[in-house]
């Protein structure tokens, strides 16, 4: 009895417990949330949706080598891509393929920093950041 | 005259590539392995001397165009390894075929300009061009196992 009503209780959260992804991340999240909430008070929430438009968009002003994410990663980010520019296999960024994406801060940066500049030719906000994990913590 | 040339030319090529088992010693740093492998293989050490390392570690805010900074701590882990097993302190004379193409003063800071690197590297721009190439440093695109230092 004790056993079922345990049963029942687990499988009620595990639907919750999908969703949450990893605590690592969340907390990545919380952070540029924060940071966009000093830059504007009204900032409510990411959107994955414009996340993807981020993804892929064409940029001018960065490397002509990388108008775009999908220059690297391709257009479906749970697939392997290529660096455009060394021909580095890379892996996918879409967490659904690569669970480990978006969970050591210190490299989201590095390579926000990176790849922004290379891509748009400016650094990204951290409303953009947090749309782009958004985006791929969902795909 | 022109065939018994080339002719010459290709057993030279021939003589230099079997005086030489193609291996160097890999990379065994995790800060190397980890920060420099982060947009291309870990070049193995040998194949440029340690001033030339050092003046790759002093501009990375313009590294070959990219600006791939890293924490002063983390550069500095990178350039004592880098610098302790480069061509001209490492020992061992592996990359001697590259490092006896350096001045005395020079520091070179692209090894695929390396004569010791062109003369084995004599293609058809088509092969450069091969989408899975991309670019000449792509050692992996065709040594499947030079991240081991296997240049085969």
């Amino acid at each position: 009895m004790k056993r079922s009503i345990l049963m029942a209780a687990m499988l009620a959260l595990a639907p919750a417990l999908a969703l949450a992804g990893d605590p690592r991340r969340d907390a990545i999240l919380s952070d540029y949330a924060a940071e966009a909430r000093r830059v504007d008070p009204a900032f409510a929430a990411f959107s994955a949706q414009r996340g993807e438009t981020l993804f892929r968009s064409r940029w001018s002003g960065g490397d002509p080598r990388t108008p775009s994410c999908t220059a690297c990663h391709t257009a479906d980010p749970r697939q392997p891509g290529q660096n455009a520019k060394t021909g580095r296999p890379i892996d996918p960024v879409a967490v659904s393929a690569n669970p480990r994406r978006f969970t050591d801060k210190a490299t989201v940066e590095k390579h926000f920093m990176r790849d922004c500049k290379s891509v748009l030719g400016r650094e990204c906000t951290p409303v953009e950041k947090g749309d782009y994990i958004a985006f791929m913590a969902g795909y | 005259m022109r065939a018994l040339l080339a002719a010459g030319l290709l057993a030279l090529t021939a003589t230099a590539a079997a005086a030489d088992d193609g291996r160097v010693r890999p990379v065994t740093d995790p800060a190397v392995l980890k920060e420099c492998g982060a947009c291309h293989m870990a070049f193995q050490s040998v194949f440029l001397p340690a001033r030339s390392w050092s003046r790759l570690l002093d501009g990375l805010a313009d590294h070959f165009g990219e600006d791939a900074t890293l924490p002063a701590d983390t550069v500095e882990v990178i350039r004592t390894y880098l610098t302790a097993n480069a061509g001209d302190t490492g020992g061992r004379g592996e990359a001697r075929k590259f490092m006896r193409w350096v001045a005395p003063g020079g520091t070179p800071l692209r090894i695929t300009e390396n004569p010791a690197f062109l003369r084995e590297h004599r293609f058809p721009e088509s092969v450069w061009k091969d989408p899975k190439v991309v670019t000449k440093s792509n050692c992996l695109a065709c040594h499947r196992r030079a991240d081991q230092g296997v240049y085969e």
